[in-house]
């Protein structure tokens, strides 16, 4: 691919945000060694760390490949499959998106309590994490070549040849970028394995907060979490390799293969083996508490004041998310060098942390040098970008990097500079990359829990701080409502997303 | 370069528009009304159960409370990181061991305060003063344990084996195990826990979960706070539940009271205003609520209880200091280790 040099100003603002992301780390280094080195090494040079090491690697990469399977068997079915009704597929295999990790394994957990341990946190993060793999397979699915798959289909291959042997190859970096998101997201949740009594890093941290009032321990076991983060970022790299996928021929993808009955069977059965676990078991759960008996009536004014407040947060993290996530994308896409491309690489580092550390850092640092935004609006969406900044960058990463370069440089060439290129050229081609970035960070911060609960304005309450508020004390009854307003909610990115994807390119 | 200039421009106005909804949004606190008008609690205690009681504060004394809920011991690890900046005046903790965790930042309190309540139930050091509490009992089913046992010890006892029922990440379960650890030592500790869990514990998901299970006769004892049957019957009427509950011989351990706790912050700016709330929280009217809402037993001397919990003094809780419960992660790992945690 051709690069241009990057401009100084967008390399500046593209590292600043890189800083931003790395705020976190800050605090960590100092916290852990708060009480000196010998504490540090203690704590982390134990047999334990291995152990803990060892289960929450073994749960990630399982949820990653699992993700990756059934990312990709929904990116095929909602693209090239040819079965019909794509958009409303797309949209509910993106409807996990939609539903915090914490609310499914609490389904899962009531209905079957038996699952709890490694199966039910397995179960519960992969029907969570695959639309992260989907969506970038599905766009680039759209992109494919038509020409080699029509060559395969004359040599008398199978589809399932085709797919392994012309599709997947051509799939390197959507599967890598995606796969990297559900890891770090696997790593950083404690939802899930709470609930399912399942004991890895997460657990362990949230642990030394709220079980040993220790934050010293709690930062150097997160320390071992960043470095995980570090190796799977550059683990990354590797798997993208070249670009092998640029699209040669004008070969529209004008139809669809023809599925025999059966085949279109075996995609229906297939597709509720995704769809009854990921999004029917969680439904249908906060559904039936909404029948519950319960002694108080249910004050929908809150239920809609929570509900705007969500909106309000989500939105706000996904505008502020973008302006930062531009100049870094544009940077790794478009810069020359390893300089470039350091700031996007950066930005994933503090992903694998558990929200509770986020807001922890946040807390530290905002209440030292701006003391006048603590436990107001700005930090807490600041506290939000820090987390979502990866899954911004990935979304626009992917929609920039089909944009052609060349139109860049006719642009160039006419005298403009890189911010005009950026605003004028470049985002309107990457547009609706830019949208399903966006509708991705708003459902994320909308579920977010940990940091809206320490960094939120005091009194402010969102849907997911009332879900907690009336987990605490077990009234599921009165959970009902403000899950199904998050649900609801968080179904129109949903659908902005699944729409997005289905209308892109080809489709047509 | 001047498109350059009106991006950036564009984007700081933008963060001065997000600040002015967030100030906007966000009422008083940093725009300090006159002195002690308002005060600031951080509340370990869920908004649900304690924001009437807070109301009720703001009406009889006029001082607003702008309250953060969370988590107690994230709420710990909240003043623990912010420091002598810390806006909190008070912290209104669920448990003994986050107030404990964060001693070294609380102000002493008065005698008057102090003197209100048994010793046992507040910190060794003057920071901080037990309001209500919560005693660990075993809930029996009477058809199928018409002899419950009153000692942890007769737990372990063959005939429970399978018929026991628990709630592992509870955090007064926790408490429990901690008080267990600080009293026979760890090695004791690890020796009942090992019995027990060869014993064949059922494992819940939660307290209330236990407590059905014992009153469907699913298992014979539970082991869980002494609210969780009163919680019971009065949402379903004393007819429908036919558990029970058995409160522990006096000074064993599995009868360890846990408080719900207040402590007044060094460095709050609204100290008077801090004080009021900590003798409101033990007043009559603060005790007629936790009465009716929580089913706790009121710590303040002479105060009335619940109908139908025995009297406090009868209980005779065992001899601990509350302050030490706050090495809950060292639990977890024990825990952990005899296999009564995780799976």
């Amino acid at each position: 691919m051709q690069r241009t040099r990057a401009t100084f100003p967008v390399l500046g603002l593209a590292f600043a945000a890189a800083i931003v992301s790395l705020v976190p780390v800050w605090y960590l280094g100092t916290q852990s060694l708060s009480r000196g080195i010998q504490v540090f090494t203690d704590e982390l040079i134990q047999q334990r760390t291995l152990t803990l090491i060892w289960r929450s690697g073994v749960l990630t990469a399982a949820v990653t490949l699992a993700s990756i399977v059934i990312g990709i068997f929904a990116a095929w079915v909602t693209t090239l499959s040819g079965i019909r009704g794509r958009t409303v597929l797309t949209i509910a295999f993106s409807l996990p998106l939609a539903i915090p990790s914490y609310l499914a394994a609490f389904a899962w957990i009531s209905w079957l309590p038996g699952i709890s341990g490694f199966t039910g946190a397995f179960i519960v993060l992969t029907f969570a994490c695959y639309p992260y793999v989907m969506l970038p397979v599905a766009a680039a699915m759209k992109r494919l070549d038509p020409v080699h798959e029509d060559i395969a289909r004359t040599m008398g291959r199978s589809s399932f040849d085709i797919l392994r042997e012309v599709l997947l190859p051509q799939l390197r970096r959507p599967i890598a970028s995606g796969g990297l998101l559900v890891a770090l997201y696997a790593l950083s949740d404690f939802g899930a394995v709470a609930a399912m009594r399942h004991e890895v890093f997460t657990w362990v941290i949230y642990g030394a907060y709220r079980a040993g009032f220790n934050p010293t321990r709690a930062a150097t076991l997160s320390l071992v979490l960043i470095a995980a983060a570090l190796a799977l970022t550059l683990a990354e790299s590797f798997a993208r390799g070249d670009d092998t996928s640029a699209r040669k021929s004008n070969a529209a993808r004008q139809r669809h293969s023809q599925l025999s009955l059966r085949a279109r069977v075996v995609v229906l059965v297939g597709t509720s083996f995704v769809l009854v676990p990921a999004v029917g078991v969680p439904v249908v759960n906060v559904v039936s508490w909404l029948g519950r008996s319960t002694t108080r009536a249910t004050d929908w004014a809150t239920v809609w004041k929570a509900t705007g407040q969500s909106f309000i947060n989500g939105s706000a993290t996904a505008i502020v998310t973008l302006l930062l996530a531009l100049p870094v994308t544009w940077c790794a896409v478009r810069g020359k060098g390893i300089i470039a491309r350091l700031p996007e690489r950066l930005t994933y580092i503090t992903h694998a942390l558990p929200g509770i550390v986020v807001a922890i850092s946040v807390v530290y640092v905002g209440i030292r040098v701006a003391r006048p935004w603590y436990q107001e609006f700005p930090l807490l969406v600041f506290g939000q970008v820090i987390i979502f900044l990866p899954v911004m960058v990935a979304s626009l990463r992917a929609a920039l990097e089909k944009t052609p370069v060349s139109l860049e440089e006719v642009a160039h060439s006419l005298g403009t500079n890189s911010f005009q290129t950026l605003l004028r050229v470049t985002l309107p081609i990457a547009l609706p990359g830019v949208l399903a970035g966006s509708a991705l960070t708003m459902l994320a911060a909308v579920k977010e829990l940990p940091v809206t609960l320490l960094l939120r304005p005091t009194g402010m309450n969102t849907l997911s701080t009332k879900i907690w508020d009336f987990s605490t004390i077990s009234d599921y009854a009165a959970v009902g409502p403000f899950a199904l307003a998050m649900l609801i909610l968080a179904a129109l990115p949903t659908a902005l997303l699944g729409t997005l994807s289905s209308m892109k390119d080809g489709g047509s | 370069m001047k498109t350059s200039q009106r991006f950036i421009a564009a984007v700081a106005s933008l963060s001065f528009v997000l600040t002015a909804c967030g100030s906007s949004s966000s009422s008083s606190d940093t725009t300090a009304v006159s002195e002690d008008t308002t005060v600031t609690v951080y509340s370990g205690r869920s908004e649900e159960l304690v924001k009437d009681l807070f109301a009720a504060f703001t009406e009889e004394t006029g001082i607003s409370v702008d309250a953060r809920y969370g988590d107690s011991g994230e709420m710990a690890a909240l003043l623990l990181t912010e420091g002598s900046a810390s806006p909190a005046d008070v912290f209104f903790s669920q448990d003994a061991g986050a107030l404990g965790a964060v001693e070294d930042n609380l102000a002493e309190l008065p005698t008057e305060t102090l003197s209100l309540v048994d010793s046992k139930f507040s910190s060794e050091n003057r920071k901080w003063v037990g309001v209500t509490g919560r005693v660990r009992v075993v809930v029996y089913n009477p058809t199928l344990a018409p002899t419950p046992p009153n000692t942890i010890d007769g737990l372990l006892d063959a005939q429970w084996s399978g018929k026991i029922g628990f709630a592992p990440t509870n955090a007064s379960w926790q408490s429990f195990v901690t008080a267990l650890r600080v009293l026979r030592g760890e090695d004791g500790a690890e020796k009942w826990l090992t019995a027990f869990a060869q014993n064949k514990p059922v494992a819940y998901e939660k307290n209330s979960a236990v407590r059905d299970a014992v009153n469907t006769g699913e298992v014979s004892l539970g082991l869980v706070n002494h609210y969780y049957l009163l919680e019971k019957i009065a949402a379903e009427g004393a007819d429908a539940v036919v558990a029970k509950n058995q409160f522990m011989a006096a000074g064993d351990v599995g009868g360890l009271v846990n408080v719900a706790g207040v402590g007044i912050l060094a460095n709050a700016k609204h100290s008077s205003a801090a004080q009021k709330f900590v003798d409101f929280l033990q007043s009559d009217t603060a005790a007629e609520y936790f009465r009716k809402k929580t089913w706790e037993y009121i710590l303040t001397s002479g105060a009335a209880q619940a109908d139908g919990l025995p009297p406090f003094a009868d209980l005779q809780a065992p001899s601990i200091n509350l302050s030490d419960l706050k090495s809950l992660d060292l639990t977890q790992e024990l825990l952990q280790k005899v296999g009564l945690l995780t799976k």
